[in-house]
């Protein structure tokens, strides 16, 4: 990466650096597609008391070309009443954003496509955008169980954006920078200490924005069959298929960014760091999927607006005192209350917390 | 409206639920069977007696000694055939293994319902593996074993079997353990089954669920002690109950009820004598003129098996009481009102057999 920064007075260098960067950026995603599918499959296995794939290559680490080579031979079906250009267009849509996500993530200091000073405002406004292609996929399939599927995507998908935003804010105050390599740069303390609500918060929310276990409704799998991807085969369900690992890579590259020290980290290089942390995160969220059962529609949304979008905002009312009266205040201190305040809320919540509605009469 | 089914992830089998939505709600529900109709009960009045027990194995394929069982009691009972002591310890043995791997199976399929991928399902597996391999052992098969005889059991059991069985007894607590540490007491599971799909108790009895779904309900009805067949009053065991009637109750009884197999089966194996395995019984079967019905408790419900004899080689009438259908009748009025996800996970924790629904 050292070439990247080797002449910055040199008009080529922006374009050289752009078009580096969009080679790393693809390279990057892909291969670590590739790894987590096998990550997850392996994984998974072993929580599930069995192997996992391991035919294809040593270890079974060939499967997922191997099923990406099946599914490229796939036929692609368009359902006959179905929309063909929206069908057509949807994981497009859902795939790009994803993608252009990482443009603004530092894999070590200053190594990013863009250091846009509005960064994080830029993750949240594009990240948002996927769910349109979600629910682009199920309205064009014109099938029953994707359109359920898409419906819940969006009521999903946009609740969870604000508890979201709000623990991010918390981190912002901290910082004082939207730039996330400032941000990283601004983590001599990891913000998972200064911010262990809002880390939570933000976790918890990123499940439900990426539709992973157990917020998993728009693809249950065991009510709506496949939800919103029901329709798809061959190429374009490869692509949904991506766009849920792109979307789990991303929220862990994020994570990793706002609330672990990036790419900091001691002894080992930095790029390694953010590689490390990037994996440990993935691995838990396919743990939880592998744990625990799925959550309803209605106790998703009241979970969402009852339960986390009031944390959020106590979080932000908090730290955002500590900005102002304690700036000198040392920061283990901080650490102490945080996790006080954390634990005493949660369980709270826990205790009066109801979680949705029951039968409805009909 | 919405066809959830015939081919769908969650209906264990071919089945068809014809729900009107309203968004997410259920407002009416149609259940449609028959798929899987392979008209067992005509194909048995061609068939001799003995002919008959592998189309037994054949309805509830999750419990095929069950079924072989039942049968069995309802022809011994129609010809007054006896059945040596050993025998009716072997069948107790295998009737209550076989109530474990069908619970697990339903245990499994539930939580899997509920959308824990995989996972608890897969642990099950694991230990149904082991009561098929002990099936294996007594009659070479693992899923329609054909063991029972009328007057008896096919072969005695080899010399590996009750080893291993006693290995069996004595981890399977540890695993029930394992289960309940994975999932019984998680937030989500509770929130999701806790209160949903409420079987009252004066409903389950006059639609005559039977079985969990029944004993879930709060009716401490369990045949084994109502009408104890073939050896189970010399057992002890307890019969668990719910209190209200929720799925959550309905995936408790069963657990509880794995435990009570267990200690029946300690029982069993400690008293089990040595002797005949089978009675003296002619090839061909000619009941007296008369009828008979044999009900055992099987791992979903009252299974009984309704038999009319005319004196020839063949039943002349052949009724089969299937427990999933009958508990499958209080399905309308358990989903109407709730979502889409509960519907499902309410379907899974009736626990049917599509073999046993449309026969």
């Amino acid at each position: 990466m050292a070439m990247l920064t080797l002449s910055p007075d040199w008009p080529g260098g922006y374009w050289l650096h752009w078009g580096v960067f969009v080679v790393i950026i693809l390279v990057f995603v892909m291969a670590m597609i590739m790894g987590f599918i096998y990550l997850e499959r392996r994984g998974v296995g072993r929580f599930q008391v069995r192997l996992g794939p391991n035919r294809a290559g040593p270890f079974g680490v060939l499967q997922p070309v191997a099923d990406a080579i099946k599914v490229l031979l796939k036929e692609d079906i368009i359902p006959a009443a179905g929309d063909k250009w929206v069908h057509w267009l949807a994981p497009v849509v859902a795939f790009v954003p994803v993608l252009m996500l990482f443009a603004v993530v530092p894999f070590q200091d200053g190594a990013l496509l863009a250091d846009l000073n509005i960064g994080i405002l830029y993750v949240v406004a594009v990240s948002s955008i996927s769910v349109v292609g979600i629910f682009m996929a199920g309205w064009g399939s014109n099938n029953k169980f994707s359109l359920l599927g898409a419906m819940r995507a969006v009521a999903q998908e946009v609740s969870y954006e604000i508890p979201l935003v709000l623990s991010i804010i918390g981190v912002v105050l901290i910082s004082g920078s939207l730039s996330l390599n400032e941000m990283v740069k601004a983590q001599s303390i990891p913000f998972i200490l200064l911010q262990p609500l809002g880390f939570l918060i933000y976790f918890v929310g990123a499940l439900a924005e990426i539709n992973r276990s157990p917020f998993d409704l728009l693809e249950a799998d065991s009510e709506i069959v496949a939800g919103y991807h029901t329709e798809y085969s061959g190429m374009k369900f490869a692509l949904f298929y991506l766009v849920e690992y792109a979307e789990a890579l991303a929220i862990s590259a994020i994570i990793t960014t706002l609330f672990l020290g990036g790419w900091r980290g001691p002894v080992l290089p930095p790029f390694l760091w953010f590689l490390i942390k990037v994996v440990g995160v993935f691995f838990v969220i396919f743990w939880i999927r592998s744990t625990i059962p799925r959550i309803r529609v209605d106790q998703l949304m009241a979970f969402a607006w009852k339960c986390l979008l009031p944390l959020a905002l106590i979080n932000l009312l908090i730290t955002g005192i500590e900005v102002l009266v304690l700036p000198a205040a040392l920061p283990w201190t901080i650490i102490f209350v945080n996790l006080a305040i954390m634990v005493v809320l949660i369980l709270l919540w826990s205790k009066f917390f109801q979680l949705g509605g029951g039968r409805v009469e009909v | 409206m919405v066809n959830i089914g015939p081919v769908h992830p969650s209906t264990h089998g071919v089945f068809r639920m014809r729900a009107t939505l309203d968004g997410e709600v259920i407002v009416d529900l149609e259940p449609v069977f028959g798929y899987l109709h392979r008209g067992i009960e005509k194909l048995a009045e061609e068939r001799t007696y003995t002919g008959v027990i592998p189309l037994t194995d054949r309805l509830d394929y999750l419990a095929s000694m069950s079924n072989n069982l039942a049968y069995c009691l309802a022809v011994e009972k129609l010809a007054r055939i006896p059945v040596p002591e050993r025998a009716e310890y072997l069948r107790v043995i295998m009737a209550e293994l076989q109530r474990i791997a069908s619970h697990l199976i339903a245990v499994g399929a539930f939580l899997n319902d509920c959308g824990a991928f995989m996972t608890p399902i897969l642990y099950m597996l694991r230990e149904r593996e082991k009561i098929l391999d002990l099936f294996e052992m007594v009659s070479g098969q693992r899923l329609t074993y054909n063991y029972m005889r009328v007057g008896g059991v096919s072969h005695d059991i080899p010399d590996e079997f009750l080893p291993a069985l006693k290995k069996f007894v004595d981890q399977m607590p540890g695993f029930i353990g394992e289960y309940d540490q994975l999932l019984a007491e998680n937030e989500i599971l509770l929130a999701r089954a806790k209160g949903v799909g409420i079987l009252p108790k004066e409903l389950a009895i006059n639609v005559s669920a039977s079985g969990p779904v029944l004993r879930a309900s709060g009716v401490k009805w369990d045949i084994r002690r109502a009408d104890p067949y073939s050896i189970y009053d010399r057992f002890k065991f307890d019969i668990p109950t719910g209190s209200v009637g929720d799925c959550y109750d309905r995936y408790r009884v069963r657990i509880q009820e794995m435990r009570q197999s267990v200690r029946i089966l300690k029982q069993a194996m400690d008293q089990l004598p040595s002797g005949e395995v089978r009675s003296e019984v002619p090839h061909l079967i000619r009941p007296p003129v008369g009828e008979a019905y044999g009900h055992i408790e099987a791992p979903k419900g009252e299974l009984g098996f309704y038999l009319v004899s005319d004196n020839s080689i063949a039943p002349y009438r052949f009724h089969i009481r299937a427990p999933s259908l009958i508990n499958l009748t209080a399905l309308r009025d358990m989903i109407i009102g709730w979502k889409v996800a509960d519907a499902i996970i309410i379907f899974g924790s009736i626990d049917i057999c599509m073999g046993e629904v449309d026969r």
